[in-house]
């Protein structure tokens, strides 16, 4: 089919830079290892509590300045919804529903996750800087959806 | 080829305006939910009467993102294949006339669940959330008509084939049938979940729900419906817009290569609505991001075939310089004013959308408001203005009246009003999305959180851009009922563009509709099976149903 000379430039230069977009998100992805948080662990939605690491929700030292934080999202609240995180920690978040599809979004980072009955949801991040953020629910989950949070200070070791 | 006074058949074309009123009676009561929204979220305004906020969300987005819609892209295709292939037979219209009433039913019986609280699910249904019988099966019956109306589309264009045996069928007709075998093959993903999982179990015959294969099945349809959408704008730019301002389209087989590629690529990319779910593999996901942006091949095809168009018509009436062809264009006429600066709008909200469908990139902005700030440029904007500027002909078309100069001038300004109250919301949103405000949320401080009290003044701009808004969608329904009741009597243009003499013959091969319709079962055959036989292997326990609104 013909095509005008313009428009073969102006397609070659768009789907050129479509490939490097693509190419920097996949090297990104699978030679740095940044993949969006994902986790094919099942869970029992309705024994949430008694299955560990979610029978006690909390922050758990696993080596050298890294961590685990396992939290429970119920409508409407997170347990626990308070943390404190020592400063420069490296954390794996695992949150695990009770109920309904919840959200887990760490304002102003990049932890932000479905959390959907019956898997459990994980990511892993470092905190480098000294600071209060906000969790909060950003999936509808029902009437007290935009009441659903909780609160994490990364201090100082 | 067409002549330019043919007219839509009267008994189709009231067929047509059928659709039309019930899209902007739509308009009217899903603007007014939109309206009570961003007050509540400025933090100034309570509802009174105990109204939720997430019943008022939830009106507003049924009512917008699929009543609105797809009833007017429905009316509007009845009139393109009427005016493009002949006017319909007896049996087409009659089954076209079931499908309309089998939507408004479906629509009126949603809807009342909705009013009542039954439903306050939202717009993508939610499961374990789980609504009224009544909810699922009234958006069933929606889907089933304009199933029906499809089928009454594919029966016409089928019978101009025979009727044409070796001819390329007319570009509005064929693109028409574009767009509903789209439709078809996605809206089997949602007819799966609400025939099989969400009515089964919202009635109690089944006590546990699939989450993620609901999830699955649901966005499998959920972004080609943002094509269905896209399309009939795309119609109208492409087949239309050329004519109305005196100019020729740029290339027919361009354009139906460009819908052809909509259509294989538009289905298989579900997962980019699910980067940042549990149980996928993200190699998986990567793969359908990739399959994702193939469709912004076809969007660059449609940005270079418009301004070509509009560089033709500019040169041709003697326009000189790099940019003098802007000057020639018909400013002054809503018809193509209110399009074009659709089109301008789809240029940030299509770079908004590559973050969005960003393997890592969406995990910044997900369930953000940045992403209804993206979808309020795409399909609050760039189609909805078009589909305004299409109303602006088509309607006076069908019922036999002419716009008056006034009537032109309000469409004018009520685009103007669009797009100052859409940059003070779409901005706002963009900026609070990216700070972390939420979206589909209610007015909240999470407790006085300082980072949440630094989004408060975002959301006041988004009132002020919403109201706005609110204003624009008055003027327009202004301006509709004037056109189809009280304007003057007369004849007005359905304008078809006819194509540029040096353009090349259409190829046949683009009315081969078992190799595309082959190659997109292919590739989403490609993009699902796996994952999906992962997601039932691999299943955990189901969930009950909750009520908790």
């Amino acid at each position: 089919m013909h095509m005008h000379k313009y428009e073969k430039i102006w397609l070659f230069f768009g789907i050129g830079s479509l490939f490097v977009f693509l190419a920097v998100l996949g090297v990104g992805a699978f030679a740095q290892g940044t993949q969006p948080p994902s986790c094919l662990t099942t869970i029992d939605p309705e024994k949430v509590d008694q299955t560990p690491p979610f029978d006690k929700p909390g922050l758990v030292k696993t080596g050298d300045n890294e961590y685990q934080l396992n939290i429970v999202a119920s409508a409407f609240a997170y347990t626990p919804n308070q943390v404190e995180i020592p400063k420069g920690a490296k954390v794996t978040i695992n949150v695990a529903t009770k109920d309904v599809i919840h959200g887990f979004e760490m304002a102003g980072t990049n932890v932000n996750m479905m959390v959907e009955p019956g898997y459990v949801s994980s990511y892993t991040q470092t905190f480098n800087k000294v600071g209060e953020y906000v969790i909060l629910c950003n999936e509808y989950c029902g009437a007290g959806h935009h009441l659903m949070t909780a609160k994490v200070k990364v201090v100082e070791q | 080829m067409m002549n330019g006074t043919w007219k839509v058949d009267a008994r189709d074309g009231k067929l047509a305006m059928a659709h039309i009123y019930v899209a902007f009676v739509a308009l009217a009561l899903g603007g007014l939910a939109g309206l009570l929204q961003v007050l509540v979220r400025s933090g100034k305004f309570e509802l009174p009467a105990g109204i939720s906020y997430y019943t008022i969300l939830t009106t507003h987005g049924v009512l917008l993102g699929l009543v609105l819609t797809t009833f007017f892209i429905i009316g509007f295709q009845f009139a393109a294949v009427s005016r493009t292939a002949g006017t319909l037979s007896d049996r087409t219209r009659f089954w076209g006339w079931v499908g309309f009433w089998l939507m408004t039913i479906g629509t009126a019986i949603t809807a009342f669940y909705i009013l009542i609280g039954e439903a306050s699910v939202l717009y993508t249904f939610y499961a374990p959330l789980q609504a009224h019988a009544g909810f699922y099966i009234g958006l069933t019956l929606v889907v089933v008509g304009s199933w029906i109306s499809g089928f009454a589309m594919f029966a016409h264009y089928a019978k101009w084939k025979k009727a044409h045996p070796g001819q390329v069928s007319p570009l509005l007709t064929f693109m028409s049938v574009v767009n509903m075998v789209l439709w078809l093959i996605c809206s089997l993903g949602v007819a799966a979940t609400v025939l099989f999982q969400l009515i089964p179990w919202s009635l109690g015959y089944v006590d546990r729900i699939n989450v993620l294969v609901s999830r699955t099945l649901f966005w499998y349809f959920g972004h080609p419906l943002v094509y269905f959408w896209l399309l009939p704008a795309y119609m109208i730019w492409y087949a239309i817009i050329p004519k109305i301002i005196g100019g020729k389209m740029f290339s027919d087989s361009l354009a139906r290569m460009s819908f052809i590629l909509f259509l294989i690529f538009s289905i298989p990319v579900g997962f980019h609505h699910q980067l940042v779910e549990p149980g996928i593999d993200p190699a998986w996901k990567y793969l359908q991001v990739v399959l994702t942006f193939m469709v912004v091949i076809p969007s660059l095809m449609t940005a270079f075939s418009m301004f070509a168009t509009f560089e033709m018509y500019g040169r041709s009436k003697g326009a000189t310089g790099l940019f003098g062809w802007l000057r020639k264009l018909p400013w002054g006429d809503a018809r193509f004013f209110a399009p074009f600066i659709g089109m301008l709008f789809f240029i940030p909200a299509g770079a908004g959308g590559l973050v969005n469908a960003s393997h890592q990139l969406n995990q910044v902005v997900h369930n953000t408001i940045w992403v209804t700030g993206h979808f309020h440029l795409t399909l609050a904007t760039t189609v909805v203005l078009t589909f305004f500027g299409a109303a602006y002909w088509l309607i006076p078309h069908l019922t036999g009246r002419v716009m008056t100069k006034a009537m032109n001038r309000l469409a004018i300004i009520q685009t103007i009003v669009w797009s100052i109250g859409m940059i003070f919301m779409s901005s706002a949103m963009h900026f609070a999305g990216l700070l972390g405000a939420p979206r589909r949320s209610a007015f909240s401080t999470y407790g006085d959180a300082p980072q949440a009290l630094e989004w408060i003044p975002y959301q006041i701009a988004q009132a002020v851009g919403g109201t706005i808004l609110f204003i624009g969608i008055i003027l327009v329904l202004i301006i509709v009922t004037n056109l189809a009741f009280f304007a003057p009597k007369g004849e007005t243009e359905f304008p078809v563009a006819e194509v540029a003499e040096q353009a090349e013959r259409t190829p046949l091969v683009f009315e081969n509709w078992k190799l595309w319709i082959g190659i997109a079962v292919v590739l989403i055959l490609i993009a699902y099976t796996v994952p999906f036989i992962d997601m039932i292997q691999n299943a955990p326990p189901g969930s009950k149903g909750f009520k908790l609104w």
